[in-house]
């Protein structure tokens, strides 16, 4: 298992190398480069400057090596220097933003507990209320509860974040006014009356993207469940006399909980992708509203770096949800 | 002497699927209702002659007719800028499902070469499914948003904004959505490889490119055919989530998405406007997730005919 952990770790390296440098080339041979958008009538001697300034006139490849060794080298110092209060970093250049000009990961550092609270704590609204519906169809399989569930599901990812958000906001704060169609990131929970207020605020693009996770997640928890109910095991357990509370919750449950392990750790990063458009729609300060931002902006470091954390993510649950199904799986032992 | 009238008459595939995919109810509804829009986008200009991107050119009289309630002059209401919604949502319906087609096209073809060369030619099997692997590990709606945004303005001076925008889009949904099919298809292609057939095939001396378009491709289509009516959906849904981030379609060029992020800037004085296209974007992607999920039943023969 060790091994198998230590050969998946070394197998992400060059898979991130090569995604950072896709990401990198990407965006810079577009032709829609911030090179020409300073005006025309900037005098050519400006311009170079302008450029040189941006460290934008050096090749590509001498970049994309210091962009990574700002990555992965100056960025860990400096938040090692944030944590101990060493300085490592000092006088280190790190990567900076062209539209603000401050560091980029400091700004995606402010960003980070928005997008954390809302995305978050609608994941596991989502697979809280997933579970139980995936349990009970498949436990009551073709039954009117059933039927029911696979209608919701269907809806809960045919119809579209950003349509769902949108009838949230017409019908609770244009028609009944009960929530603030725009998210305030300035709020403070400080006592109770801010913390009912946060929780309104929360409660349309969280319960938008609950729905989304919730739709998905329930069908895989209602296969894993038909799985495992068909199983010798089960017919065993039922006729020793064990009751069926039993049967179904301590032993097919635990069984049909191990597949869905890989199912939530893989949705983790895609719902951080997903929350790009229900931050849009309710107007979250978040990481999807900085790359929006970025992307308009010609925002090239900014860009970079935080598609590449989306990519960082993805590969690292993908570890995550690979050994952790080899460590609770006694079956399937990579080596 | 054999009794050939005891012999029943030979059934086509076809037709038993189609037999099978009538009992799922779910799927036949989606079916009609899929028809139906398709209809209303294809023939219903040709009924309802409005012009979509009509603007009055008396702007005292567009004035008077902006923002106007449903009538029977204007079933579905106008716009801010006195424009026919229900001209402009048959226009939208044209772009948002061409999108859907052609981007399920492009990445169902590349699905199934690449799935096709991984699963027959032993050598190839590692690069393409590390390149698999690899595709599915980027972050593909923030790539999708910045393909959009870095090749939009050289594109549309290149072929004209409408052109330049649906090839753009087209292509870069179905670059980013190949690798479920791949994946799937090199599977069922390495379980064929066992076959007998395949092997009699072989053994007398059938080429590799007769034996994948003869004896291969024919066998994988049931998966082929699924993965692309899912592809549909998905395909129509990130068209109009590019649109609604506003990095779509160009403002004056109706899709849904574009409606509706048009939209949502009178969400309170008018939200029917909202309500019209988000509610065919649903129904779209509603009836073809159905149609998907009946032809997968229809097309499992351990399901057909029991």
């Amino acid at each position: 298992m060790l091994t198998f952990t230590i050969r998946r770790l070394l197998l992400a390296i060059p898979t991130l190398l090569f995604i950072s440098l896709v990401i990198f080339l990407l965006v810079d041979f577009a032709p829609g480069s911030p090179m020409s958008q300073i005006p025309l009538t900037v005098p050519p001697e400006v311009r170079a400057k302008i450029i040189e300034a941006m460290g934008a006139n050096e090749p590509i490849f001498v970049r994309y090596l210091l962009w990574l060794k700002q990555f992965f080298w100056v960025e860990p110092l400096v938040m090692i220097d944030g944590i101990f209060g060493t300085t490592y970093a000092e006088g280190m250049q790190r990567i900076v933003s062209w539209q603000s000009r401050s560091p980029v990961m400091d700004i995606i550092w402010q960003r980070i507990p928005q997008t954390m609270t809302v995305v978050g704590s609608a994941y596991i609204i989502g697979v809280l209320i997933a579970l139980p519906i995936g349990i009970y169809s498949a436990y009551r399989q073709y039954s009117w509860f059933d039927q029911f569930g696979t209608l919701f599901a269907m809806i809960g990812f045919s119809v579209p974040t950003f349509f769902t958000g949108v009838v949230l906001i017409l019908v609770f704060s244009v028609n009944l006014g009960w929530f603030p169609s725009i998210y305030d990131t300035t709020l403070k929970v400080t006592d109770w009356e801010t913390f009912l207020k946060q929780v309104r605020q929360m409660a349309m693009p969280v319960a938008v993207l609950a729905l989304y996770n919730a739709a998905q997640i329930s069908r895989y928890m209602r296969s894993s469940m038909l799985d495992n109910l068909g199983q010798d095991y089960v017919r065993t357990a039922r006729a020793k006399g064990m009751p069926e509370r039993t049967v179904v919750l301590k032993h097919v449950l635990r069984n049909s909980l191990i597949p869905m392990v890989t199912v939530i750790a893989l949705g983790i990063p895609t719902i951080f992708g997903g929350a790009i458009i229900t931050e849009q729609v309710f107007k979250v300060n978040g990481l999807g509203a900085l790359l929006i931002n970025a992307i308009q902006g010609s925002d090239l470091p900014m860009v970079q770096t935080l598609t590449f954390i989306f990519a960082v993510l993805i590969v690292m649950f993908n570890l995550i949800a690979d050994v952790l199904y080899g460590m609770l799986d006694p079956r399937i032992r990579y080596d | 002497m054999t009794d050939t009238s005891a012999i029943e008459k030979p059934r086509s595939q076809w037709a038993d699927v189609w037999a099978q995919f009538k009992t799922h109810k779910g799927a036949l509804a989606g079916l009609t209702v899929f028809v139906l829009l398709i209809l209303f986008v294809t023939v219903g200009p040709f009924i309802w002659t409005k012009d979509p991107t009509y603007i009055n050119p008396n702007a005292a009289e567009m004035i008077r007719t902006r923002n106007k309630p449903p009538s029977w002059q204007f079933p579905l209401g106008t716009d801010q800028l006195g424009r026919d919604m229900l001209a402009r949502m048959m226009k939208g319906g044209q772009v948002s499902i061409a999108v859907g087609l052609v981007a399920m096209a492009i990445s169902i073809l590349l699905g199934t070469l690449v799935g096709v060369m991984a699963g027959y030619f032993r050598r190839l099997d590692g690069p393409l499914m590390r390149l698999t692997d690899l595709f599915l590990a980027l972050p593909l709606l923030p790539l999708l948003l910045v393909m959009v945004m870095l090749f939009r303005d050289p594109l549309a001076r290149a072929m004209g904004p409408e052109g330049g925008t649906f090839l753009l889009i087209v292509f870069a949904i179905g670059v980013t959505s190949w690798m479920q099919a791949a994946r799937v298809v090199r599977g069922e292609v390495l379980a064929l490889k066992e076959r007998e057939f395949v092997l009699a095939a072989r053994s007398i001396g059938t080429p590799s490119r007769r034996m994948i378009l003869r004896h291969i491709l024919p066998n994988v289509v049931s998966p082929i055919m699924v993965a692309a009516t899912l592809g549909i959906a998905s395909a129509i849904i990130t068209e109009s989530a590019l649109s609604f981030l506003g990095l779509g379609f160009p403002p004056d060029f109706p899709t849904w998405g574009r409606l509706l992020f048009d939209g949502v800037d009178y969400i309170q004085q008018y939200p029917e406007r909202v309500m019209w296209p988000g509610i065919a974007i649903s129904l779209t992607v509603l009836s073809v997730n159905y149609i998907g999920d009946g032809l997968r039943d229809a097309l499992d023969p351990r399901i057909r005919g029991r």
